[in-house]
């Protein structure tokens, strides 16, 4: 078997692993999604009942609700490890750091996937946003969004899950990560819904596979640091 | 004593550079006195660029060689940059109030992404008091500062093009300072400036890392005298055998 079949099979192994418990357990989807839904329905509140003035501001809201569910998403994944002291059993196995880093990014991005796509008709209902025409796109920024989202989030993860304050310092240290995420994300919804009158499209789905390229190149090389400490 | 050389020599450059800015050169045609501040707040700018800079590599270093003399580079390097940024924002926010009229900007790409380079580094300085062992301290906060010197170009790039939708700014922008057609008085001012200004960095960035180092061995000792009280706890009498 070649080299990378190798370290995809370790990685597959490990998000079938997270994906399986969380299936089973189903302790943290719920309560993550009812938070982002709660989230959601409290920015209807913040920004009152003006429908125009929500729907101008939904690529921005569901974003957020996006990232806030995403902090717990991450945070999650890493937090099952270390409490039962698997985190260390996962150093200890004789594979590449990197196919491991891919495996718990894999299944992050999974759960981000999962979150961003039940995300997307809530807002779609809440503040009446015309979604059907440009369903690819929204698929297309979700995805990327996940993605890049996952690749902080799993290495941010692992760096505080043994920390004091952990629940703290990992939004502390990730918000100003994602923040050109966030941005480019909101805008490339925001053009997809508008029917991308500017052609700006393809630009800000650009930056975000930009992101992701950079933020798992980095995630990949430095998580064997952290598994190790 | 070489070090206090250079810090008396550094304070002498910004106070030579700031005479030099505020009575030597004129005032500007359309901003006025208020773009004298340009020549403090470019150089902090530059200045905090270089110092995050240092902490990325150092970081870098130190995930290579595994030399805490490596993170307390690191460490000065954050410290004091996190200094000039905030110095940075706020001489920014003190030109834009008069030229703009408004304090923030949220058109100014320069200005955001200052506001979230302050946001990243003191996330990194946060993180660095909440953990207690040196070699995790080092690990953790070395890949924090490579991932934020990564992030920083994307952000740069995406609040350009953020701001690119809608109309550039009209009032003049930092940019000018540098134009070829800002008379040479000018950009001398703004060079003596960053000469002086780098000076005082050297002397924050040796202290720093001095004080670092005394840090480490004062928490050294703290181990030490933990580890020798728990013994005397146990076995009733003093350790003989040195500890490690």
């Amino acid at each position: 078997m070649s080299q990378l079949a190798r370290h995809a099979t370790v990685a597959l192994a490990i998000a079938r692993k997270d994906a399986l418990s969380e299936l089973r357990g189903r302790q943290a989807s719920g309560s993550t999604l009812f938070f982002a839904a709660l989230v959601l329905l409290l920015f209807g509140f913040a920004l009152g009942p003006d429908s125009q003035r929500l729907s101008e501001a939904a690529p921005g809201l569901l974003w957020l609700a996006i990232v806030f569910g995403g902090l717990l998403t991450v945070a999650r994944l890493h937090q099952l490890e270390a409490e039962d002291g698997a985190f260390e059993q996962l150093a200890l196995y004789p594979v590449d750091r990197r196919a491991i880093f891919a495996g718990k990014a894999l299944a992050a991005s999974t759960a981000m996937l999962v979150l961003g796509g039940l995300l997307l008709p809530v807002v779609a209902i809440l503040y009446a946003l015309p979604i059907g025409a440009a369903w690819l796109a929204l698929i297309a920024t979700v995805v990327l969004g996940a993605i890049g989202f996952a690749a902080v989030g799993t290495a941010y993860a692992a760096l505080t899950v043994r920390m004091r304050a952990r629940e703290v310092m990992l939004p502390l240290l990730m918000l100003p990560i994602v923040a050109p995420l966030l941005l480019a994300a909101v805008k490339a919804t925001a053009a997809a819904l508008t029917g991308d009158p500017f052609g700006e499209l393809g630009s800000w789905l650009q930056l975000l596979a930009g992101f992701d390229v950079v933020m798992l190149v980095v995630g990949a090389g430095t998580y064997g640091f952290l598994l190790e400490e | 004593m070489k070090t206090r050389v250079l810090g008396v020599a550094g304070l002498l450059a910004v106070i030579g550079a700031a005479f030099f800015g505020l009575f030597v050169v004129p005032a500007d045609l359309n901003q006025g006195d208020a773009q004298r501040i340009m020549y403090v707040h470019v150089a902090s700018a530059w200045i905090a660029y270089l110092s995050f800079g240092v902490t990325a590599m150092a970081g870098l270093g130190y995930l290579w060689r595994r030399d805490l003399r490596l993170d307390a580079i690191a460490l000065a390097g954050a410290e004091v940059g996190v200094m000039f940024t905030a110095f940075a924002i706020w001489g920014g926010m003190m030109w834009g109030r008069p030229v703009w009229g408004v304090f923030w900007q949220w058109e100014d790409p320069r200005l955001t992404t200052t506001a979230l380079l302050l946001a990243l580094y003191l996330g990194y300085l946060l993180l660095r008091r909440l953990s207690e062992d040196p070699a995790r301290r080092a690990t953790r906060a070395a890949i924090v500062g490579l991932v934020a010197a990564v992030d920083i170009p994307i952000v740069h790039f995406s609040v350009i093009w953020w701001r690119g939708l809608h109309q550039g700014p009209t009032i003049g922008s930092p940019d000018k300072l540098l134009h070829p057609s800002a008379p040479l008085q000018f950009v001398a001012a703004l060079l003596l400036m960053l000469g002086a200004f780098t000076l005082v960095w050297s002397y924050f960035m040796i202290r720093r890392y001095q004080l670092a180092r005394i840090e480490w061995q004062i928490e050294e000792h703290g181990r030490v005298g933990r580890i020798s009280a728990a013994r005397r706890a146990a076995f009733g009498a003093p350790a003989e055998e040195p500890i490690r």
